[in-house]
């Protein structure tokens, strides 16, 4: 489906926005990083939201990219700190200063951009990985305590080419619009059917005493209320985590435009904007 | 942030030392609310010693009641048979507060410990006695919606955030701590954190260096009569205006026991001595939880922006009374 589109058109960038990537070379680097993100996460079938991404993508990452710099220490240490880990299945072996916090050392030192920093003080949930199986906030972890975990991010989730079922199901309900909040919303769905699994309660859990909880629309909702989504994809996040608990498939109400009609959608719209 | 050592300590006497040892070190545990106010400039520790590798962890049954680990996870804790089972109230008060990432984060310890949300306590370029005492109170003339009505002083109008330490009041729990020296020693969780007076620069009653190791539950007599209730600005991942941790035992329709904590209200965990009194030895009906609601919120001075919270606050003891007797 890549082949769909001409690989030199891309989107036209005024003066202004091309001084403005030249300005930004951190940019390139996170190019690569970016496509494998999208690559796994809407490898299900490309939407013209996600052809756009892509085109503009391509668009920065024509720029120069240099990955060394990404692994540059940079200045000396002042309190320099070892630690092995392992992130999404590999070991990794890191020396990092005191202060870092996990979320920077994924998107700084490991060329892991998939996890976002919203609000970096807790009240956001787009930083969300999973620590030895278990969701929690990377940016306030301190990268010198996960000496010997397991991290898991949004690129770990899914095996090679096959999706994670929440991935999947937050494409078939269109559980994101921008798709900043996503990462950090699929890791804590992940966390959340898990906790459900175990039989966790939650503020809306009716008799905390009751062995078993059954995991209504209002659980997820309050279950995932330390992600904030800006967009609003909240209606779509929630029918896509009750489809991946129950694995009851609902038929999709959408689809995606392919081919022929693609080309005539642009035509509509015009050769000015990017579809 | 500014630069610090970080320091794993391998067992709870070398974490003591450590910090002991030096005035500026802190302890290290979840880290949302020590990492959060050290990203702020609010904290400025030059030593974290990390207590993750220390266990403490467990939860347990204990002398006809519960024991647990300083170091569990706020999850953990909510979440063990024993405390849903014999404490719900401890269950309902943790699972309202934060996020199910930062209740997977936040250990027990740590949520005693964590320090007040005060915007002007937040914000360095604001004068605030407890972040820098003598500096003045910058929410006491300023924006007060979220501070005190009970129990402040000119130096500071803060309130104390957590809602899992209302319901340890509730539930008569005390902390055990250890020092220095070896010592260990209990504190009631009534009398762990304090009233502001000149000193608001201190939340609690904790010696430096000392280190919270176990909260002791006794055995319960309030399984089957009570609720935490948390009233918010958003439905979920907020912060109280006001909580109401109530408890009754109830024997024929009549009050025999009851604990009325209020959260949101004070710079510790307000329990209503006046409440309670009014509670027992009457019938748990809803014309006394009003008498009750009245009689805990009689002292309350609010500031210029939070009168509601008086009004709040005796709606919310009536309705958690109502829950928590079942008779809503
Ligand atoms: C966005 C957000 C929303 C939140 N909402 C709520 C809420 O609604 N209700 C609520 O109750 N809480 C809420 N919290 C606060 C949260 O519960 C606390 O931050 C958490 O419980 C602190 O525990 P911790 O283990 O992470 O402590 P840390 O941040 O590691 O430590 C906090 C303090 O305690 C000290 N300390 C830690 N352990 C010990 C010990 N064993 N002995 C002595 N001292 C110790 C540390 O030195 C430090 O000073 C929220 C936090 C955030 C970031
Ligand atoms: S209320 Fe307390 S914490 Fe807030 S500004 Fe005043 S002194 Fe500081
Ligand atoms: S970036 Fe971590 S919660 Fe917002
Ligand atoms: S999809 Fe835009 S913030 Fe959630």
């Amino acid at each position: 489906m890549h082949d769909d589109f001409d690989e030199t058109s891309g989107p036209e960038l005024s003066a202004d926005e091309e001084a403005l990537l030249k300005e930004l070379p951190a940019l390139t680097d996170v190019g690569q990083a970016r496509r494998t993100f999208l690559g796994q996460t809407v490898a299900g079938g490309l939407g013209v939201f996600a052809l756009m991404l892509l085109e503009q993508e391509r668009a920065v990452g024509a720029l120069a990219a240099s990955p060394e710099a990404l692994y540059a220490p940079g200045a000396a240490l002042e309190n320099p700190v070892r630690v092995s880990l392992k992130v999404n299945g590999a070991a990794k072996s890191l020396e990092v200063d005191s202060r870092m916090v996990l979320l920077d050392a994924l998107r700084e030192r490991l060329e892991l951009t998939g996890t976002k920093k919203g609000c970096d003080q807790g009240q956001c949930g787009a930083c969300t990985v999973l620590v030895d199986g278990r969701r929690v906030l990377s940016c306030l972890t301190l990268a010198a305590t996960c000496e010997g975990k397991e991290v898991t991010t949004v690129e770990g989730l899914a095996r090679g080419d096959e999706l994670h079922p929440v991935q999947a199901a937050f494409i078939k309900y269109d559980g994101f619009q921008c798709g900043y909040c996503t990462p950090g919303q699929l890791c804590s769905a992940v966390g959340l059917l898990e906790e459900a699994k175990r039989g966790d309660v939650s503020h809306v859990t009716e008799d905390v005493t009751a062995s078993t909880t059954r995991l209504t629309d209002d659980e997820i909702r309050e279950r995932m209320s330390g992600n904030i989504c800006r967009c609003g994809a909240y209606p779509g996040i929630v029918a896509a985590i009750q489809e991946a608990h129950s694995g009851r498939e609902r038929a999709r109400t959408w689809r995606f435009v392919e081919g022929e009609e693609l080309a005539r959608v642009r035509e509509e719209v015009g050769a000015d904007e990017t579809v | 942030m500014r630069p610090f050592k970080y320091v794993r300590a391998a067992d709870a006497v070398g974490a003591v030392r450590a910090v002991a040892m030096n005035p500026r070190a802190k302890f290290l545990a979840g880290g949302t609310n020590i990492l959060d106010l050290m990203k702020e400039d609010v904290e400025r520790p030059n030593e974290l010693v990390d207590l993750s590798r220390l266990g403490l962890n467990e939860i347990r049954a204990a002398g006809g009641g519960v024991s647990i680990g300083a170091l569990a996870k706020n999850t953990d804790t909510a979440n063990h048979p024993l405390i849903r089972r014999n404490y719900p109230l401890l269950t309902q008060a943790i699972v309202a507060g934060a996020s199910g990432q930062l209740r997977n984060m936040a250990t027990n310890g740590g949520n005693l410990m964590q320090r007040t949300r005060c915007q002007y306590f937040y914000d360095t370029a604001m004068p605030c006695n407890k972040r820098e005492p003598g500096s003045g109170c910058g929410a006491l003339g300023g924006l007060n919606r979220i501070h005190a009505i009970l129990g402040w002083s000119e130096k500071c109008v803060a309130t104390y955030p957590g809602d899992m330490a209302n319901a340890l009041y509730a539930l008569d729990a005390v902390v055990r701590v250890r020092g220095a020296n070896g010592r260990v020693r209990t504190i009631p969780v009534g009398e762990f954190h304090r009233l502001p007076g000149d000193t608001p620069e201190k939340d609690n009653n904790l010696a430096h260096g000392e280190l919270i190791t176990a909260i002791e539950l006794p055995k319960s007599s309030f399984a089957k009569h009570s609720y935490y209730l948390k009233v918010r600005d958003r439905a979920s991942y907020a912060f109280a205006l006001v909580a109401v941790a109530a408890a009754l035992q109830v024997e024929r329709g009549a009050v025999r026991q009851a604990r009325v904590v209020l959260g949101g209200v004070a710079h510790k965990p307000w329990r209503s001595a006046e409440a309670e009194a009014a509670l027992v030895g009457q019938p748990a009906s809803e014309e006394n939880f009003r008498r009750a609601a009245e009689a805990a919120l009689k002292g309350a001075k609010p500031l210029a922006h939070n009168a509601y919270k008086v009004e709040l606050g005796k709606r919310a003891v009536v309705r958690a009374l109502m829950r928590a007797s079942g008779l809503a």
